[in-house]
């Protein structure tokens, strides 16, 4: 069997029943435990399809900063009490879950079926791309991109964090003590 | 012999299905956002498919944009949602509806 | 495709089980000899019965723990609450596997060298930072399932801090990765030569200072150990842990310290390097004797922490984030672009403007945030003035 398939399985599964556990779990902790493991899973897919600097950072960001927010805010407002009635009950519930099924359906249908049709998913795209495979997509070839070619979408993102940074002082500051 | 694109990108659209599931029926705030988190991630799953597929690093970089969006995002919702449970004592997202009309 | 059962199997489990236990022993001789020093510092003897000079000390406690009753009391999250030590060691545990711990051993008989690294991947400093960032969730969790009001405090205090200092910790090295052009730790240690003027401690000194003192927070250890400080939050986040669950977090934290001080052997002090010794000795020697310095390294640096403990006092909360992120942060970004300028604009003996170039704005920015605080606290005093001044009416009568 291919080693790789072998690896993709372990970690797509994982990752799947991460994401349903995140979905399933009645406390919120659990679910961004569930998170955790779906993302650092990913991570492994990430270096499986070869792109390792990726997958560095989806730990460092999704894993090490995100979700510590996640835990520090269910932490600090001890959601566990209020989560007893967190979830759709009865014919809505059923609704919803076949939707999602549906959208699954299209979902795999769109990437097993119509993608060969496309320009991407064409036998040429795939030969134009053996080709390419001689050179790797390292971190050098990365930087060397984000600087050049992307460098204004780079610096909009700074942008964007830095006009974060400020909403979230502004929406949790408290309303100064009027001086007397 | 690497895997064919296709089992990744069945493997993004499941993730994703489940993200949006599980917007639709959980009302808990917090879990809704890691509800979006997920299908962001499901998302960067088909980028990194995609660009080992056409063996370029635009792929790769669209993540790293995603991921810094998506840092953003949370740093703010999560304000948002720590705000909205200092007025409300909930974040039920149902009962957060007085600008109903 | 041939696979050489020998180097490629066998090696490198050897290399694994070799790492392990001596991280496992280190943490042993780390915790007798935090005793000792400690003793040697307060001008006492610290454990001197077990053993000879009480070397057997750490047995005698990793038995003690062994025996203690495993307590898990009701009102905690039981899954969690077992998982916490686990993830708290785990990360520390498995940090150690981009780290080289010396140059190469050449073995006649086999194609390659053997390298002493167990793993050389292309990302290696960003696995270190992945793997640190990881950490916290032990805490964290440990300190949630306990479900003790003092634990929680010391958990959300330890993940304000370790999200805060890892800021520092990353931007840190940036200037390091500038130079060596590589995120490879053993590409880094070997760009940085044999003799300590070329290191990269002299070369990027604030960043080194910055690094180091994330570390320290990052290990949560004196002066940063608010996350269990032990006169406010009784021991913070394993208060209620007890017998082996308690010594794993315990092995955790000296676990931590040990992969830290070997992370910043590597980045900044030369690695396996010192002139003229690690070329002695022939092809095999020579890998002996470049794990020796980069083991004398570690444990000079390790006794530093030691030290570190019983000079400091602890920083108060609001202490800690103002000096996490108006200092080190400030200095860790100065050193990015002093570093990014002076390559491009200096073109001759690049590696000594560097250096001087950014002590001297390290030095600046320090001396500018100084000011600016002092300034604010001025202005704060001034208005507490006028608000008390009915009192100070009251101290003119007197």
């Amino acid at each position: 069997m291919n080693p790789e398939l072998i690896v993709f399985i372990i970690f797509g599964a994982v990752s799947i029943i991460g994401a349903i556990a995140v979905i399933s779990f009645r406390h919120p902790i659990y679910s961004a435990l569930s998170l955790i493991v779906t993302f650092f899973s990913q991570a492994g897919l990430f270096v499986l399809l070869g792109a390792h600097f990726v997958a560095a950072v989806q730990v460092i960001v999704y894993a090490g900063a995100i979700m510590v927010l996640f835990l520090f805010v269910i932490m600090l407002l001890n959601l566990g009490t209020l989560s007893a009635k967190g979830a759709l009950t009865g014919k809505l519930k059923g609704v919803a879950i076949i939707l999602g099924i549906l959208l699954a359906v299209e979902g795999v249908y769109i990437a097993v079926r119509a993608l060969n049709k496309t320009e991407v998913g064409s036998a040429e795209a795939a030969d134009a791309a053996a080709a390419l495979k001689d050179s790797p997509i390292d971190t050098y070839r990365i930087g060397e991109l984000l600087f050049s070619d992307y460098l204004l979408p780079f610096e909009v993102t700074s942008l964007i964090l830095l006009a974060a940074l400020i909403g979230v002082i502004v929406l949790v500051k408290r309303d100064k003590q009027p001086e007397n | 012999m690497s895997l064919p694109l296709e089992y990744y990108l069945v493997l993004s659209a499941l993730l994703f299905t489940i993200g949006v599931i599980g917007v639709l029926i959980r009302r808990n705030a917090i879990i809704i956002f890691m509800c979006i988190e997920l299908m962001l991630n499901a998302a960067n799953l088909a980028f990194v498919a995609f660009s080992r597929h056409l063996g370029q690093a635009e792929g790769q970089l669209f993540v790293f944009f995603v991921m810094a969006v998506a840092a953003a995002e949370v740093a703010i919702g999560l304000a948002i949602i720590v705000s909205v449970f200092k007025h409300r004592e909930t974040i039920n997202v149902d009962e957060v509806n007085s600008l109903k009309g | 495709m041939e696979i050489n059962i020998l180097e490629q199997i066998v090696i490198p489990i050897i290399k694994m089980l070799f790492i392990v236990h001596l991280l496992v022993i280190g943490v042993m001789v780390m915790i007798w000899s935090e005793r000792r020093v400690s003793g040697w510092i307060q001008d006492r003897l610290g454990p001197n019965r077990v053993g000879p000079q009480g070397l057997l000390q750490p047995i005698a406690d990793g038995i003690k723990f062994l025996f203690k009753e495993d307590l898990i009391p009701n009102h905690v999250d039981k899954p969690l609450y077992v998982l916490a030590p686990a993830m708290l060691l785990i990360p520390a545990m498995i940090a150690v596997a981009v780290v080289p711990f010396g140059d190469t051993i050449t073995i006649e008989g086999l194609d390659n060298p053997i390298s002493l690294q167990i793993a050389d991947i292309n990302i290696g400093i960003l696995y270190i930072l992945a793997i640190t960032s990881l950490g916290v969730y032990g805490v964290v969790i440990g300190a949630w399932a306990s479900n003790n009001k003092y634990s929680l405090l010391g958990g959300l205090r330890s993940s304000a801090q370790m999200i805060s200092y890892e800021l520092t910790l990353g931007l840190a090295i940036i200037g390091v990765l500038m130079l060596s052009e590589s995120l490879s730790l053993r590409v880094i240690a070997k760009e940085q030569g044999s003799y300590p003027w070329n290191w990269n401690f002299l070369i990027h000194f604030p960043a080194f200072l910055a690094f180091t003192t994330a570390m320290f927070a990052e290990t949560n250890r004196l002066p940063f150990d608010l996350a269990e400080a032990e006169q406010e939050l009784v021991a913070g986040y394993h208060t209620e842990y007890s017998s082996m669950k308690f010594a794993i977090f315990f092995m955790a934290e000296y676990m931590n310290m040990i992969v830290g001080s070997a992370v910043v052997v590597t980045l900044f002090l030369g690695g396996w390097h010192f002139f003229g010794l690690e070329t002695m000795g022939g092809p095999i020697w020579s890998g002996v004797i470049s794990f020796a310095i980069f083991f004398i390294k570690t444990g000079i640096f390790l006794f530093v922490f030691i030290w570190v403990r019983w000079t400091l006092p602890r920083f108060r909360y609001d202490q800690l984030m103002n000096f996490g992120w108006k200092f080190l942060l400030p200095v860790a970004l100065t050193s990015i672009v002093v570093t990014g300028t002076l390559w491009v604009v200096v073109t001759e003996n690049k590696l000594l403007w560097i250096g001087i170039g950014n002590t001297v704005a390290a030095f600046i920015v320090v001396s500018i945030v100084a000011g600016m605080l002092a300034m604010d606290n001025n202005s704060k005093a001034a208005a507490q003035d006028t608000s008390a001044a009915p009192l100070r009416g009251l101290e003119a009568i007197e």
